[in-house]
């Protein structure tokens, strides 16, 4: 199709030039409008619980203890934190966790962060520092400043803790641990306010604006000048926010933030349970799952920060990072030295390319004793296109897969059986092509060429993409559409808690603008950070408000 | 009732004899006062208590090697192959046999379709989602509010979240796998010996009680800004402070003389696991038998009066050094052995899991509880989540009752359920437990008919 453009006659071509190069930078579509969902209260991770702790009270605080069991929603735990609560075991446990962290406060080195209480041997209670250690530690908690009514609570638990037991330090402790069991540190609720720039409309107020940009970026709570940029309300300008943007994308801490996101992408919290035979695995051991988590983590860090490469290329790279350890199961050459890494890169021959073919993924979605196509074809699915794998059907019949006479050597020909069977191709058509391609490595993610003396095949197909090796699978992924997809959609969900599928207007937005990017996840993540969508909210619900608190009272 | 006279004899001069070569116990006298004449209650008129358990493996039986059927329910169980080591125990058991799971054309989601139907009364919709309460702890909330500790669950596989007891998808409980951990919460400080003559209520409790009470101020004022969703979530939350009060109150007073409780020592430097173990059959089954002592005696303590125990979990991940396949890909793979009918390296595993049910029937019968075991008062659930592991079916999962419950049930018989729901069972427990619902689970999972061949 050809255009024609009119020029108007007093419009020379250089101005038109000019006015289009303008255009290219700030032309480019602008926002859709979007509702926001309404406001929610997610519970504290893990991980975010032990950054905080780390933040407010220093590094040397052991965080010991079980934290309740993580659910994963929408392929997340971020996601799944919108929903859980906190069980009467799980809470004993942060009740632990809280008089352990407050007593190592008090008695170590992280005594200066209670200053000005600093002193020790006190029996007498002082307010005076009291009120002043609850307001800042409190506003660090609570992730906003606390209300008068909360202070005074928190001082008197402080006095009477004093005087039941004469000792002034046990006091402060039980104080600083009645903060770290309170629901205003272990939830996350948005908080809205009437929006002043439109009627009839809400917004989350300033500090949970801060709250969930600095999850987002950093996955802690907001820093200082997050904190006074939201107490001054000036967070609630374009320009503000923005700046403040930059700023945190351009902190050593935006690292941890795209680690976290990956990890739980990734699903590495299931390397806490891994387990290798040591006998068919023996170079498989602790070191080698520590590494092989880190080693992809430092292969994304690299490759999407430090590089600002296109994100597709993860499943393409042969760029990566090596320890000794990691070497032995690899069974590459590594010059450093016991602890330390090294930049590697796979040879152009070599079938291992990309995330996918590390052993953080090979391993985990294994056997103990072996490999499995299937769950690693189901892991590409669910974590890397956001495609749900069918349920599987009732009363399945495995019987048909017995046959004594014809035992099967290679996990192709065991899976021959389930995705002949109709009662199993459902499922078994849509995994087991892609995970059969990564067959060459075993259970541990080691290569071998055969499984019990048969070659292995590695052909298969994804979505009509045919190939016939790891190589051709990690193209695949590469220019799959659902590929870049997925991962707008998970980054969105891991920061806002919420799901893009019905706000399509703004996913399209979104996928517009980060294939214009280059596929770039920093622009992506700026840009998530910075628009007003990410942050919108409508009306809670609140029916039952009134009964809720009639009952209470 | 009388009250027995206490003699002057020491507290360690527990008198172990025979009679008629019969083992006899005589209680240690100043314990001994305070029980009745039968020795099934305290002397100030409470009954001993009846505690309740779960104990769960994963892949049940091999159909066939499970139990020798009957076409009625009748007195008389006779275990076959697979759980043969529970021969030496089935007096105190009830097997319950033939009962179904009807999911109403729901997914069969594999090894989680039948522990969540049978544990909750409702089969999921979709994946992953725990449709109700686990009838567990609707037992805990009737008979666990007076204890320490309302619940206490451990899971031998090294995995917290092989635990198979939830009030929903969000709120399912994490078990305690290290012995260490377990060990300093059920006998550490916390821990008040009842047989101490002295007590002193711990001023730190009271400590305790105030930051809790601090935490509960902050109820209306969090609450006041977020929607009916949350509301529910945040009501967990604050309903499990009151559970943490309840159990504060509890330490706060001197607990009643007990003659079944002593303070065990702290599990030796070989059996401090947690962290480390895995699904190694033989490592799990070390575990568990480390557990299994811990956690009787804390029964028997009184520290909790519900338990819940995961030997294996869901979908079996059980697994043998050197072997390549886990008991979950052999019940799939394994050929069956024509000249056997079964899969015998699935059948090993499935009778090592029996192995150490006996075992664990074993260590609560060595404890003396009045004038018998502390297996007279407690009341044990043990079940799967498969009837026939091979092709996942949820139709007849074995399940059993052990213990005889304070004396409300009886015990040793074989029930065929023919084909009525599994629910049946966690009705009956729940009735036998003092819970007061009429009925339990949804859709073709509800019943409101109890198991009442083994009732009293």
């Amino acid at each position: 199709m050809s255009v024609s453009i009119f020029l108007p006659p007093k419009i020379s071509m250089l101005t038109m030039i000019g006015a289009c190069l303008i255009c290219l930078s700030a032309c480019e579509p602008s926002e859709p409008i979007t509702e926001g969902p309404p406001p929610d209260v997610r519970r504290l991770t893990e991980d975010q619980y032990r950054n905080i702790i780390s933040d407010v009270f220093g590094a040397s605080i052991v965080v010991g203890g079980r934290f309740d069991t993580p659910v994963r929603t929408e392929g997340l735990q971020a996601v799944g934190a919108r929903n859980a609560t906190v069980t009467a075991a799980a809470l004993s446990q942060y009740d632990e966790m809280a008089r352990s962290i407050s007593r190592q406060v008090m008695s170590g080195p992280s005594r200066q962060f209670m200053a000005p209480c600093a002193a020790t041997g006190q029996v007498e209670f002082d307010e005076h520092c009291t009120t002043q250690l609850v307001t800042k530690i409190g506003r660090l908690l609570f992730r906003r400043p606390m209300t008068d009514r909360e202070i005074s609570d928190r001082v008197g638990v402080v006095r009477e803790t004093t005087q039941r037991l004469n000792d002034f330090s046990e006091g402060l402790s039980t104080g600083l641990a009645s903060l770290l069991v309170s629901p205003q540190f272990l939830f996350v609720a948005d908080v809205v306010e009437d929006d002043p720039n439109e009627s009839n409309a809400l917004r989350l107020n300033a500090f949970s604006k801060a709250t969930r940009l600095s999850f987002f970026l950093w996955n802690r709570s907001p820093d200082k000048r997050l904190l006074e940029a939201a107490e001054s309300g000036e967070l609630h300008s374009e320009d503000s926010l923005e700046s403040h943007v930059e700023r945190m994308m351009a902190s050593p801490l935006l690292k941890a933030g795209v680690r976290a996101f990956f990890t739980d992408l990734l699903e590495f919290s299931e390397f806490d349970f891994l387990e290798k035979d040591s006998l068919i695995y023996p170079a498989f051991g602790a070191g080698a799952v520590r590494d092989a988590q880190e080693q992809t983590l430092r292969t994304i860090t690299d490759h999407v920060i430090t590089k600002n490469r296109d994100y597709r290329d993860l499943f393409t790279t042969r760029d990566t990072f090596m320890t000794s350890t990691l070497g032995m199961v690899y069974r590459v050459q590594v010059k450093a030295r016991p602890g330390t890494w090294e930049p590697y890169q796979f040879a152009s021959d070599d079938p291992r390319i990309g995330i996918q073919g590390h052993l953080s993924f090979l391993a985990l979605n294994s056997h103990p004793g072996r490999s499995s196509p299937t769950l690693r074809g189901k892991a590409i699915r669910n974590m890397l296109l956001c495609q749900q794998v069918p349920d599987p059907p009732p009363d399945v019949d495995f019987s048909g897969f017995n046959d004594p006479n014809s035992p099967s050597k290679t996990a192709r020909e065991r899976l021959t059986a389930h995705s002949t069977s109709a009662a199993c191709a459902g499922c078994h058509r849509i995994t087991d092509p892609i995970g059969l391609a990564l067959e060459k490595f075993d259970g541990a993610g080691q290569f071998r060429q055969t499984e019990n003396d048969a070659l292995i095949d590695t052909s298969g197909d994804l979505d009509g993409i045919a190939y016939t090796d790891s190589a051709g699978l990690g193209l695949a992924l590469h220019d799959n559409p659902a590929t870049t997809k997925c991962l707008i959609n998970r980054l969105y969900a891991y920061g806002s808690g919420n799901n893009l599928s019905s706000r399509n207007e703004w996913m399209a937005y979104l996928e517009d603008r980060f294939s214009a990017d280059g596929y770039r996840i920093m622009s992506l993540m700026k840009r998530i950070s910075a628009s007003k969508t990410f942050y919108a909210v409508s009306a809670p619900d609140m029916s039952g408000q009134t009964i809720e608190t009639a009952a209470v009272q | 009732m009388s009250i027995r006279s206490a003699r002057n004899l020491s507290r360690r001069s527990l008198l172990r004899g025979t009679a008629a070569g019969s083992a006899v116990t005589v209680g240690l006298p100043f314990l001994e006062c305070m029980l009745n004449d039968s020795g099934t209650a305290l002397a100030a008129g409470a009954p001993l208590p009846v505690r309740f358990g779960t104990w769960f493996w994963g892949l049940g039986h091999t159909p066939g090697h499970g139990v020798e059927e009957k076409a009625a329910t009748s007195p008389g169980i006779n275990f076959l192959g697979e759980p043969d080591s529970l021969n030496r125990h089935k007096d105190v058991i009830n097997f319950l046999g033939k009962f179904n799971m009807p999911l109403d054309g729901r997914s069969n989601y594999p090894h989680e379709s039948g522990w969540i139907a049978s544990r909750t009364g409702s089969a999921p919709d979709k994946d992953k989602e725990i449709p109700a309460t686990t009838f567990d702890l609707l037992i805990a909330d009737k008979i666990g509010n007076n204890t320490r500790l309302k619940t206490i669950d451990i899971s031998c596989t090294n995995n917290p979240n092989d635990s198979y007891s939830a009030r929903g998808t969000y709120t399912r409980t994490a078990a305690e796998i290290s012995p260490t951990s377990l060990y300093m919460r059920l006998f550490g400080s916390d821990f008040v010996d009842p047989n101490k003559a002295d007590f002193t209520p711990d001023p730190r409790v009271l400590v305790r009680q105030s930051v809790l009470s601090a935490v509960k101020e902050e109820r209306q004022q969090f609450m006041k800004d977020v929607g009916a969703t949350d509301r529910t979530q945040l009501d967990e939350y604050f309903t499990s402070i009151r559970e943490i009060e309840n159990q504060l109150e509890v330490q706060l007073q001197k607990p009643a003389p007990n003659e079944a409780c002593h303070v065990i020592p702290a599990p030796e430097v070989g059996d401090l696991v947690g962290g480390t173990a895995g699904v190694e059959i033989k490592q799990v089954q070390s575990t568990h038998e480390t557990f299994a002592r811990m956690l009787a005696m804390a029964v028997a303590c009184n520290q909790s009066h519900v338990f819940n125990v995961t030997f294996s979990n869901s979908g079996s991940s059980l697994r043998k050094v050197g072997e390549s396949l886990t008991h979950h890909s052999l019940s799939h793979e394994e050929r069956v052995d024509p000249e056997l009918g079964l899969q015998p390296q699935t059948s090993w595993f499935n009778t090592r899991s029996m192995d150490s049910l006996a075992t664990f029937i074993d260590v609560f019968a060595s404890i003396k509880e009045g004038d018998g075991t502390l297996l007279d008062n407690v009341l044990i659930v043990a079940g799967s989540e498969t009837g026939d592991a091979r092709t996942h079916s949820i139709d007849e999962v074995p399940f059993m009752t052990i213990g005889r419950a304070g004396g409300r049930i009886k015990t040793g018989l074989y029930v065929n359920g023919n084909g009525s729901p599994t629910t049946r069972v966690g009705l009956t427990a729940m009735q036998i437990m003092g819970v007061s619902n009429d009925s339990w689970g949804t859709r073709s999972l509800e019943t409101s008919k109890v198991i009442s061949d083994i009732l009293v």
